[in-house]
């Protein structure tokens, strides 16, 4: 009973606007005992249009959170000052999972979940603004996978947030439509930022460094959602990437090469430019094709149509982790240059005469840049094998830059 | 076992109707529209007797031939359809029930499996209600002193303890969902969906006072159900446990009860690219060397869902055994690992070339 008394008086209730004052409310929770059950009743009883603020302190879950209802936003007092502590969580496999639309989370801090920090499934319109992730000890395997987990959605707004620790990928996107990840940090996670199966994704103006790989665009077989597409990588500062590759193995992830900056694998319509890249250990930015057998004809494993211009790359290459120095660097020799790409092409026409010219791929970057076409399939081709082709004005180029995502939420 | 605590019941209704007065005989329709909950679950008058697990009249027991695995609870299921409507059957889907239907299902323990009738500890009763809207869930906890259901919004977390069929004793927090984790497993299309009521997996014998007969049978004759076949002719599963049964078909039959409802195009884990539907014929989508996707560190370290003829190098059995809230499967709905199931999915997957 004292709990529960607790747990009530840990709920005010504040009408806000007439006429009807027990619509759209602003709901105060303040941490202490019978929080857990306190915020999770405001999260089902809030009507559409609701605020519910958490004061600043530090709340402590021992199961997940979920959010149903329509339009809610949930804001705490700032990313330091709001911190919601999942280190005790026995059951629920995020910290927070939001399946209804027009959600907005900001000012706060999710810290230690066993599973991923906040997930956002099938939901149209998604912000998370000024919100951290983290995982405290640092990176470590037992790390849940993603800190900010928007998947299956469309408008998603990811703005002014940090993760940090995620054992797959900081801040992922997937099987999702009409993205911005802006003004973010990732750091000490294994991915940094990654984009995945997903259509119309702006991402510009975050610092990944000191994850495994800074910026990931994937696009996997066998899913509701394929063919990615359409995402346009710019402004990042990606730096540094030196942490060790902590994923638990059989993860796709797990085969990213420590100090990778920018990799695209498979995806079509992909605009790197205006970055500024250095100290990734393996290379500052790689193109390659999905690497493992597939079984689903209508999954297409290459990277097209890329257009990689005008970034600034500082040092790369100068000691390069799993696939890249075990295939990779024999061929370039060392340091391996600043863009790569295997050079997996459709057909024996294309090993020969390179893709057509709406899939080809575009490299305009500033003086002294180097780059090495692997040239596989020709390689696979040719009895006598193929070499490396490092010659970048052979890939000299354009392709029109897409207009900017436009998100309801910035309206 | 379940069947012998049912007869157990219809016995004890029979000789208890000539002495007991029902306190609620009428169903609260009324309330059971209401967008708000009743604080109390006998304000819809779906018991007589709640402490008996009673039905009113025109709530309708029924049972599945392979029930989903809730931490070993045994299960009091009933179907209730307003008088004068019926629930339209579908082949391979959920029921089509009419406005106004509610789902039951009562979550209990026996203190000794081995005399399940006796000293029958009740957990809760969720329903399931079909509203204008679409259907709507709310969990009652039992409360010993009002011998009534308390609605709880937030769920809610109680230790259970009990002696199992060898007489050893058993324990565990048992948890109560809320009522987004109600939502979790029960979505179809994003909306609100039971699970449960599916002609395969209502297509049994059922011990009814008035004898015992096919469920859907009995729900056409006596007027909540039309449009179905005769039993021969509708689907069934078979019953997870039936050694007779062929191997395959029992695994897939666990695999549809217990996860499909969210490995499932239409359901919430549709990101997964695993689907375990009964009749999912694509063997890469029900795991046949299927890579993870966002599984993390549920992946164990291994690289299939399903290693052909490697139960412990297979992803799907990791996670089913697994405690981890970061690991397990299914997420929600059990704090226990099943044993009989995952003895029936190794054997499965060790037959599997």
């Amino acid at each position: 009973m004292k709990s529960t008394m607790k747990a009530f008086a840990a709920v005010i209730l504040v009408a806000v606007s007439a006429p009807l004052a027990w619509a759209q409310a602003v709901i105060e929770i303040e941490p202490g005992e019978g929080v857990q059950e306190a915020l999770q009743e405001a999260l089902i009883m809030a009507e559409p249009g609701s605020v519910i603020e958490l004061k600043a302190g530090r709340y402590e879950f021992t199961g997940a959170l979920s959010l149903d209802v329509a339009n809610i936003t949930v804001r705490g007092a700032g990313m330091d000052a709001t911190v919601l502590s999942f280190a005790g969580q026995t059951t629920g496999s995020e910290g927070l999972l939001i399946t209804a639309g027009g959600a907005h989370i900001e000012a706060l801090a999710v810290e230690d979940t066993p599973g991923d920090g906040i997930k956002a499934k099938g939901v149209d319109t998604v912000t998370f603004k000024d919100v951290r992730v983290e995982w405290t000890r640092g990176p470590n395997a037992e790390n849940g996978a993603y800190g900010l987990y928007p998947v299956e959605s469309k408008n998603v707004l990811i703005d002014g947030c940090v993760v940090k620790g995620a054992s797959d990928a900081g801040i992922y996107v997937g099987q999702s439509q009409q993205i911005i990840v802006r003004n973010s940090r990732a750091e000490l996670n294994v991915a940094g930022i990654e984009i995945e199966n997903s259509y119309f994704a702006d991402v510009y103006n975050n610092v990944a460094t000191h994850n495994t790989g800074g910026i990931l665009v994937f696009d996997l077989p066998n899913l509701p959602q394929m063919g990615g597409h359409s995402v346009k990588v710019y402004d990042n500062k990606v730096v540094a990437n030196d942490t060790p590759n902590f994923a638990p193995p059989g993860n796709i992830v797990a085969t990213v090469p420590m100090g990778t900056g920018i990799m695209v694998m498979a995806n079509r319509e992909v605009e790197i430019y205006e970055n500024e890249l250095s100290d990734n250990a393996s290379t500052n930015i790689l193109l390659v094709a999905y690497p493992r057998e597939y079984n689903d004809p209508t999954y297409n494993p290459l990277p097209r149509a890329i257009y990689v211009h005008d970034n600034k790359h500082g040092n790369a290459g100068f000691a390069p982790d799993q696939a890249v120095k075990e295939l990779i660097e024999p061929l370039t020799g060392s340091p391996v240059p600043h863009i790569v790409w295997d050079g997996a092409v459709d057909g024996v026409w294309a090993a020969f005469f390179g893709p057509s010219e709406e899939n080809a791929i575009y490299i305009k970057e500033p003086e002294g840049t180097t780059f090495a076409n692997l040239q596989f399939v020709k390689d696979m081709i040719l009895p006598w094998g193929a070499s490396v082709d490092t010659d970048i004005e052979d890939y000299a180029g354009e392709l029109p830059s897409r207009a900017a995502v436009k998100l309801p939420q910035e309206q | 076992m379940f069947r012998r605590v049912l007869s157990g019941f219809a016995v004890s209704l029979a000789s208890l109707c000539a002495i007991t007065v029902p306190l609620w005989a009428e169903i609260n329709d009324t309330a059971l529209m209401n967008a708000r909950p009743a604080k109390l679950l006998s304000e819809y008058g779906l018991f007589t007797d709640y402490a008996n697990q009673m039905p009113a009249e025109g709530v309708v027991p029924y049972a599945l031939v392979t029930p989903l695995f809730t931490d070993y609870a045994h299960k009091y299921r009933f179907i209730y359809v307003p008088k004068g409507q019926k629930a339209s059957y579908d082949a391979t889907e959920v029921m089509d029930f009419p406005v106004g239907s509610v789902l039951v299902k009562t979550f209990a323990y026996p203190a000794d499996f081995r005399a399940p009738e006796r000293d029958v500890h009740i957990i809760e009763t969720r329903l399931l209600i079909r509203q204008e809207k679409g259907w709507n869930a709310w969990a009652y906890v039992y409360d010993d002193a009002l011998k009534d259901a308390v609605l709880k919004v937030a769920g809610k977390t109680l230790p259970v303890n009990w002696v199992d069929e060898t007489g050893t004793a058993r324990s565990t927090n048992y948890v109560v969902p809320n009522k987004n984790q109600c939502k979790g497993c029960h979505t179809f299309d994003k909306a609100f969906s039971p699970i449960g009521p599916k002609a395969r997996n209502l297509n049994m014998e059922y011990p009814y006072a008035s004898g015992a007969e096919n469920q859907l049978a009995h729900l056409s004759r006596v007027g909540v159900l039309e449009g179905a076949p005769s039993p021969e002719d509708a689907p069934r599963v078979p019953d997870y446990l039936d050694a007779s049964a062929p191997l395959d078909a029992r695994a897939r039959a666990y695999l549809d009860v217990n996860c499909a409802h969210c490995h499932r195009l239409e359901g919430p884990a549709s990101t997964s690219g695993l689907f375990l539907t009964w009749d999912e014929a694509n063997k890469t989508q029900w795991g046949y060397k299927k890579r993870p996707v966002a599984a993390g560190r549920g992946s164990g370290g291994l690289e299939y869902d399903i290693m052909p003829g490697e139960p412990e190098n297979s992803i799907l059995l990791y996670r089913m055994q697994s405690l981890d809230p970061g690991v397990m499967m299914p997420e929600v709905g059990r704090t226990m690992v099943h044993d009989e199931g995952i003895a029936l999915l190794k054997e499965w997957i060790a037959s599997i070339e």
